[in-house]
């Protein structure tokens, strides 16, 4: 149809674009003008056109429901809700390619235009980079992965989307989840071209922190939309599963935010310049390297695209010619800082930050090496292991402890060269938190000392932060209240897992269950049609020890389109606790598999890494308001 | 010079990475255990079709050179596919077709064996599953191929085909 | 008749499913099931999973706990039917020592780095 062949020729013409930008910029670089040709400009802003265009037609073959696109006839259905026809887009491996090079060209635009008074060879080298890779996901997109393939004859149904990617947090959580990572692209163009032309500098520290903000502050919201939908869909109460394709998201936040740390230090300091261009280069290779992970089959994984090598082959080849173009750069072009004082002293905001990237490049490995040592040994020497969550619990909690301790230290020392003010308060406040957590979770758990340690050292961060906010120390408040976010972080995760309980049981209708603390009634089932669904829904009471009663209704769904399954469970949030519901069916007649689980806390762990991202927002607004 | 070095560590270390990744895209990523040491089999208790007593593995596992023991289920369809494959395994008389009725309601197993017929010269109960993860197994349909000492000596993972059904000839001769 | 409807064409397509509950070391069980890959899925835990599989793996986790077995004897007699791909805790063995012991390396080796860096007298 018309929408297809549109979508299609957009994607030939900004391919085109790429080609005639990166002509122009080459004869422009050599130009002697100090501006940058306007042409470049509207050239780039063309090209960002028609990559929208192109996705604005796949999502209007999806909303049509017309078959005659292969990649809507996969994904849909006509009984699917319009909200999630047009999340279907992306919902797939070439939709969501689509998304891919819609950030990288809204990027490099919106790039161009803030970038108005940094030096122009710079701009232009940025961009050469950046199509380079536009280039690239075009070349990928067209050869393998065409969003626009013809079915013929058409087929008068799709095979429908997965019943369980119809989730509001998981139709939002691609696009999202995209501006952070695909986003770390204009860094990596951007530091490639500063190391060039040997910019990176105070000036091109202050100038790229915008960049960075931008793409941390989406890139932790996304993946919080993701454990989000993971906690209310997949599994029973679990929001993060150390999958594979949970650890390639989580795996450019930890260098982003370990870059976001080191800019402060180069725009104060002009120290670390080249640790800096590492770790944007880095960033950038994670995420590239992540989309292969995914992409190609070699992880087995409850959420990888459809599996085809051939793809693989390609993202590969692409992914080498980007590391090995980035380290040739970084080696010819890159100069050590001429000043001799590369040293930093002991106690000072340096070292501490460096203390910071210590312990998130250690993170970074655990979480690299664990996903992919696998794979190396399957290769090597053919035996297949599994690397799950306790291999990284294991090796990330301990170390936690210290980092926590850092981060409470760190902020507070200056610059060069600094001593720790107000040992007292902080030995206080210490003490505090460490008798505080004893008499909290003196009964609750066997690994008492772990756990007081633990969790002392968060409170030791939370107190300390909150100091911070409470005496209105505007100064430093976006670090402050990221901090503080952190902090509230690790302690809703560690109480929310002792203190939350379960229980599994066998009921019929009608029937009353007694448990420790309380009892649970089935009291009715209804039956439910909706547009793609019929649905089985089981009424409960439960009544807890102080007489309270919670209703909840989880429920049984048969989708028709493909015929699957689901249980949906019932979730009553509160800020003390959720109450999660799951029914299945059992064998023979009236019985239902119940679990019911009370999580502690839960709302916290969200609320905290908003108020992470929060802290991010603020820095950027404060960016702003520096020029 | 250093930095020469250090570029060629990082060149070659790339290249070490880039044909691993190259090479693991070529392996399935589904994984079927390597067979090599024979397993013995495990001891069990087990009811058989019509029959309400618990017999004992020592009792089936009994006077034969080769045993093949094969998971079904009325209720999985590919075990309806290989089906006629196992009647015609069935009629060699040096081997114990023995059928291991996975997760399934009785009545219906005894309607697939009577409108089908009934390769198995005995037919366990495995109602809950349990007994085939005491062998190893995955779920339906799955077939191993037993010698007389009671080693597990080749295991097939989905429904017996023809070429199949060649290899199991070659064991058993 | 709506709700027989759709029990029948779910019996008729998946089978069935039979869980005994048992509340006996309740908290030891969980554990261990997380721990567990259902290998007939797609990354999940045996925890995570209602499928065949996993529930014939609940079971006989369970027996195994009656049967007084500790949590690294289950997991040894799963090692031994499955492989060791089936648990996700991988084991400290001569297939496993760079896994376990590089991140270790990594982050000594990054604290030599920061201490060759920082001054420590005035």
């Amino acid at each position: 149809m018309l929408a297809n062949q549109i979508g299609y020729y957009s994607l030939i013409l900004g391919l085109l674009f790429s080609v005639l930008l990166c002509g122009v910029s080459i004869k422009d670089f050599g130009e002697s003008n100090k501006k940058i040709n306007q042409n470049i400009l509207s050239l780039t802003f063309l090209q960002l056109v028609f990559v929208i265009v192109s996705f604005l037609s796949l999502i209007i073959s999806f909303i049509n429901s017309d078959f005659s696109n292969e990649i809507v006839f996969n994904n849909s259905h006509t009984t699917k809700p319009l909200f999630y026809k047009i999340s279907g887009t992306w919902g797939n491996h070439e939709g969501s390619l689509l998304l891919w090079l819609l950030v990288l060209t809204l990027f490099i635009f919106l790039f161009l235009i803030k970038s108005k008074e940094q030096p122009k060879k710079y701009r232009i080298l940025t961009l050469l980079f950046q199509q380079i890779i536009i280039i690239g996901f075009f070349l990928f997109v067209l050869m393998t992965s065409s969003p626009f393939n013809y079915l013929f004859p058409i087929p008068n149904e799709g095979l429908g989307l997965n019943p369980v990617l119809q989730d509001p947090a998981l139709a939002i959580h691609p696009p999202i989840l995209y501006l952070g990572y695909v986003g770390t692209s204009i860094i990596f163009s951007s530091s490639l071209a500063a190391v060039m032309q040997n910019y990176v500098s105070k000036q091109w520290g202050q100038h790229i922190k915008k960049w960075v903000l931008v793409s941390w502050i989406f890139l932790t919201i996304g993946i919080m939309l993701g454990s989000i939908w993971a906690y209310y869909e997949l599994g029973w109460g679990g929001f993060w599963f150390w999958d594979p394709v949970e650890n390639v998201s989580l795996m450019p936040w930890l260098t982003l935010t370990a870059l976001l740390h080191c800019i402060v230090v180069l725009e104060s300091r002009a120290e670390l310049t080249s640790w800096v261009v590492i770790l944007s280069i880095t960033t950038f290779t994670l995420s590239m390297c992540g989309t292969f992970l995914v992409r190609s089959g070699i992880l087995n994984s409850v959420h990888t695209f459809a599996n085809d090598p051939a793809r693989g082959i390609f993202i590969l080849i692409f992914l080498f010619v980007l590391i090995v173009l980035s380290l040739v750069i970084f080696f010819i072009f890159h100069r050590e800082n001429n000043k001799s004082s590369n040293n930093f002293f002991w106690l000072s905001k340096e070292t501490s930050i460096l203390i910071n990237n210590w312990f998130m490049m250690y993170f970074l490995s655990v979480v690299l090496i664990g996903t992919v040592y696998p794979i190396f040994l399957d290769v090597i020497s053919s035996e297949k292991i599994s690397v799950g969550p306790p291999f990284y619990q294991k090796l990330i909690v301990p170390f936690l402890i210290p980092f926590l301790l850092f981060m409470s230290l760190g902020p507070r020392l200056k610059w060069i060269k600094s001593k720790i003010e107000n040992k007292s308060s902080l030995i206080i406040t210490f003490a505090i938190s460490a008798i505080l957590t004893f008499f909290i979770i003196k009964n609750l758990t066997t690994d008492l000392l772990f756990y007081i340690l633990l969790i002392s050292a968060a409170f030791f961060l939370f107190f300390t932060t909150l100091k911070e906010l409470l005496l209105k120390k505007f100064k430093n408040i976006s670090q402050t209240s990221a901090h503080f976010g952190f902090s509230l972080l690790i302690l809703s995760i560690l109480f929310n897992s002792i203190l939350s309980s379960e229980i599994t049981t066998n009921i019929k209708v009608g029937e009353k269950y007694n448990y420790k603390k309380g009892e649970i009634f089935f009291k009715k089932i209804e039956e439910k049609q909706e547009s793609n669904f019929n649905s089985i829904i089981g009424y409960f009471e439960i009544k807890n020890e102080n007489g309270k009663i919670i209703e909840l209704k989880p429920e049984i769904r048969v989708y028709n389109q493909p015929i699957v399954i689901t249980s949906e469970a019932d979730i009553k949030t509160t800020l003390i606790e959720d109450n999660f519901l799951v029914m299945n069916l059992v064998k023979g007649n009236e019985y239902f598999n119940i679990r019911y689980q009370v999580k502690s806390f839960m709302i916290w762990i969200w609320i905290s890494v908003l108020l992470i991202s929060f802290g991010g927002l603020i820095s950027l607004v404060n960016t702003k308001y520096e020029k | 010079m250093k930095n020469k070095f250090n570029l060629l560590f990082s060149f070659l270390f790339i290249g070490f990475c880039f044909t691993v990744f190259f090479k693991g895209l070529n392996n399935p990523n589904t994984y079927t255990p390597k067979f090599d040491n024979k397993k013995k089999i495990p001891i069990f208790n087990v009811k058989e079709f019509g029959s309400n007593n618990y017999i004992n593995s020592d009792k089936v596992f009994r006077g034969s050179n080769y045993y093949i023991l094969n998971i079904w289920a009325s209720w999985c369809a590919p075990c309806r596919e290989e089906h006629p494959w196992l009647m015609e395994l069935s009629k060699n008389q040096s081997i114990k077709l023995i059928g291991l009725n996975y997760r399934d309601d009785l009545n219906n197993a005894k309607k697939f064996v009577n409108k089908f017929g009934n390769p198995y010269s005995q037919n366990l109960i495995d109602d809950d599953g349990t007994l085939a993860i005491e062998f190893g197994a995955y779920g339906v349909p799955e077939t191993f191929v037993i010698n007389k000492d009671k080693m597990i000596i080749k295991k097939f993972v989905g429904p017996i085909d023809q070429k199949k059904l060649k290899e199991i000839k070659l064991i058993i001769r | 008749m709506k709700l027989f409807k759709i029990f029948l064409i779910i019996f008729l397509f998946f089978g069935f499913n039979q869980l005994k509950s048992d509340e006996k070391n309740y908290d030891l069980k969980n554990k261990i099931l997380k721990n567990i890959r259902c290998l007939i899925c797609q990354g999940q835990s045996v925890y995570d999973s209602e499928s065949d599989f996993a529930t014939s793996i609940k079971l006989v986790v369970d027996k195994k706990i009656d049967e007084s077995l500790s949590e690294e004897q289950i997991y040894e007699f799963l090692r031994e039917k499955y492989g060791d791909w089936v648990i996700y805790d991988p084991k400290l063995n001569k297939n496993t020592y760079i896994l376990w012991l590089l991140p270790l390396l990594l982050f000594s080796l990054g604290g030599a780095i920061i201490i060759k860096k920082t001054i420590f007298k005035n």
